[in-house]
């Protein structure tokens, strides 16, 4: 048993060493940074390679190259440095290659980048969003098995707070069970045979002119939606006779989970849901909700992304209502004063009295 | 008659060639010649009179690699017509 | 007029000099146009991973342009990168497999447009690469137009006049910005129009793969080729032009070796 006290950013590199990872390239941003400062001190400690890349673009495409020998590879940023590699995400998303993306967002803002596939094309990362650094260091791990096991990149949705927070943390490796061989990994062994490796995004073959992109892209779709229906992930409290049900994601949703279990002690029948995968997002757990809630309230500390999801999910079979906001500090990394149990509090109050007609 | 040495030859691919013409001037001892007939892509494609050296000039220039290139162990000699 | 047969090999009495193509091209046609000088650069630079017994150990990274069409024939274990980014994804291939021979394939377009930045880092960094440029000034696949190669007074479609440096600005050479970065260790441009120049560009893509293999950083080879298509003039006249309007400005030869000036 290994017990640690560390910052969420060294636990994330402690626990991808742990999955195997041995290639990383990032560029240096707040609050990813220590992300890779990590990752350059431990990597060629663990075998591996950590390069300060250039820029951003060009570290997704040293992971993009690394991925391609059958190696397990990780790049990250914020979302700032994401949206410069979203060209790649796409490309490398659909030519299956299974990349490991860690964002250490700057608060709750990038959900729609993170979700909706930022780069041009039918695709999707599937996206785990952890509440503190134990599940971090479960999902980083999640993280590599399922990219491997679906040939689809994983994004771990952290922030700020999950990165600069420090606690004393479980380091053991966790194993998922087998995988099967990277035969499409490059390595030469093919080559002069007729059947030497292309790995590409637009279904190109060797021998074969021109490119078919349409059946190639369709069976990705398949792939997709085989996804949306066996990965979904969400943790639930108190739904089973709520009045109300608050939703939130990611650190934030850690403070939410706090104020509602205070409220539930205190009797209202208030009930908490939290998507564990972002996408694919676990509609089915807000469908599945009991006809006794009369509206569900998303906290999210943005300008409205999650609630989308959520709208879409219910179909109009209870109100939605946001409930948090733009909140930032003064650097703008999220750390924002709606990020504090008492306000939150006084906010659950007022909705749940405004929708179950409760005095507060 | 009259004879002419040959110290080497070639095979053409000719269904390959897109009529570019360049192994045409490439030759330094003058025995490409483009064809009047023309292979199913349409195009014109070079004929080998004799004479060939061997040297491989078309077959380093050629885009489409339509040449191999052979090499006499011993120089022929090609009867032609005068 | 005598003929010789050219559809069948002699019987007798003579030695294959030199194959119809290498072993690591599937055979068949490409679509390139006639008179293009891509597929002649690529014959040489397989031929020669062949020669030097590297063939089942090569790996490619290949950007996006008329040359990414060969890539159905190429029969190398290849991945596609995007247009300029192919040096990144073959430093991350070349790290995780420095057992192998690792080489990029770029036109100018890709190279020294759109990824400038990434060859350069790549070269400072001395990544035990290979990056190959097949510089025709043109953006070829788009249908003809300007790049940072393009040289004053060649018509583009954008430079219909010629370029002009006033508007258009001044060509780049990407020999002049490699060749004193520290971690280069071979630099050479070639060309293709005569059976002469295809060898000269043979040894120099040769040598350059021989750096990777010793394992002393980055090398580099730009080869000139023909784009009748894209520079608007008869198939014939290629070479011609290339020799009169583009090599004066892009010299030819060996520019460092062993990382020293040469």
């Amino acid at each position: 048993m290994t017990r640690k006290f560390v910052e969420g950013s060294e636990a994330i590199v402690e626990a991808a060493i742990l999955a195997g990872c041995r290639f990383f390239a990032g560029y240096p941003m707040t609050p990813f940074t220590e992300v890779l400062d990590n990752m350059a001190a431990k990597m060629p400690e663990a075998g591996g390679v950590c390069i300060n890349a250039e820029s951003e673009l060009e570290a997704v495409g040293m992971a993009w190259g690394a991925l391609a020998t059958g190696a397990r590879a990780a790049t990250g940023s914020v979302g700032q440095g994401l949206s410069l590699m979203q060209e790649s995400f796409s490309e490398i998303t659909r030519a299956e290659l299974p990349l490991v993306v860690f964002n250490m967002a700057r608060g709750q803002s990038d959900y729609y980048q993170s979700t909706r596939g930022g780069g041009h094309g039918d695709y999707f990362h599937i996206v785990l969003c952890p509440i503190d650094i134990h599940e971090a260091v479960e999902h980083v791990q999640l993280a590599f098995h399922l990219a491997d096991q679906w040939r689809n990149p994983v994004q771990i949705y952290g922030d700020y707070l999950l990165a600069h927070t420090a606690e004393a943390v479980e380091l053991e490796r966790i194993a998922y069970g087998d995988l099967p061989e990277k035969d499409w990994a490059l390595s030469g062994d093919l080559n002069g045979t007729g059947r030497s490796r292309n790995i590409n995004s637009i279904g190109m073959f060797k021998g074969a002119k021109g490119i078919q992109p349409e059946q190639f892209w369709k069976r990705l779709q398949a792939k997709f939606e085989d996804i949306k229906l066996k990965e979904p992930r969400h943790e639930a409290e108190f739904l089973d006779d709520a009045d109300y049900v608050v939703t939130a994601f990611g650190t934030t949703a850690k403070f939410v989970r706090h104020v509602v279990r205070e409220m539930r002690a205190e009797g209202r029948r208030i009930g908490y849901l939290r998507p564990i995968t972002l996408w694919p997002f676990p509609a089915q757990a807000y469908i599945d909700c009991p006809s006794s809630v009369r509206e569900i309230g998303v906290f999210e500390l943005n300008g409205g992304q999650m609630i989308d999801d959520v709208r879409l999910s219910v179909l109009g079979a209870a109100p939605v209502r946001a409930l948090g906001g733009i909140s930032s500090d003064e650097s703008g990394f999220g750390i924002g004063p709606l990020l504090n149990t008492e306000t939150i509090r006084t906010i659950l109050e007022e909705a749940y009295a405004r929708a179950t007609g409760a005095k507060q | 008659m009259k004879t002419v040495m040959t110290r080497g030859t070639v095979t053409i691919d000719i269904e390959l060639c897109k009529g570019c013409e360049l192994c045409i001037p490439a030759c330094p001892v003058d025995v490409l010649v483009m064809s009047e007939a023309r292979n199913e892509r349409g195009e014109q494609y070079p004929l080998l009179k004799p004479g060939c050296t061997g040297c491989g000039a078309c077959y380093y220039v050629c885009p489409d690699l339509c040449f191999a290139i052979y090499q006499y162990d011993k120089p022929l000699a090609i009867e032609v017509a005068a | 007029m005598t003929l010789i047969d050219t559809d069948r090999p002699p019987e007798a009495g003579a030695k294959e000099w030199r194959a119809r193509k290498p072993a690591l091209l599937i055979d068949g046609d490409h679509d390139l146009c006639p008179g293009c000088g891509e597929p002649i650069a690529l014959r040489s630079l397989l031929e020669v991973i062949e020669e030097l017994g590297w063939a089942d150990r090569a790996l490619a990274s290949v950007g996006i342009g008329c040359y990414t069409a060969l890539t159905g024939i190429l029969d190398v274990d290849m991945v596609q990168a995007l247009h300029g980014r192919a040096p990144s994804l073959a430093t991350g291939i070349k790290r995780m497999r420095p057992d192998r021979l690792v080489f990029t394939l770029q036109g100018d377009g890709d190279m020294v447009n759109e990824g400038l930045q990434e060859v350069l880092h790549s070269a400072a960094r001395g990544e035990a690469i290979t990056c190959v440029l097949l510089n025709n000034g043109v953006f070829g696949e788009t249908g003809g137009h300007m790049t940072a190669t393009t040289v004053l007074g060649q018509r583009t479609k954008n430079t219909l006049s010629g370029r002009d440096a006033k508007y258009h600005g001044h060509p780049i050479s990407m020999t002049d910005l490699l060749t004193p970065l520290g971690g280069v260790s071979y630099v050479a441009r070639g060309t293709v129009t005569t059976a002469r120049d295809v060898e000269k560009t043979r040894r120099y893509l040769r040598r350059a793969l021989e750096t990777q293999i010793a394992g002393e950083g980055f090398s580099f080879v730009e080869i000139l080729t023909m784009c009748p298509t894209g520079w608007f003039i008869p198939v014939t006249e290629g070479p011609g032009y290339l020799n009169e309007t583009i090599a004066p400005v892009f010299r030819t030869g060996e520019f460092k070796v062993e990382g020293l000036v040469q």
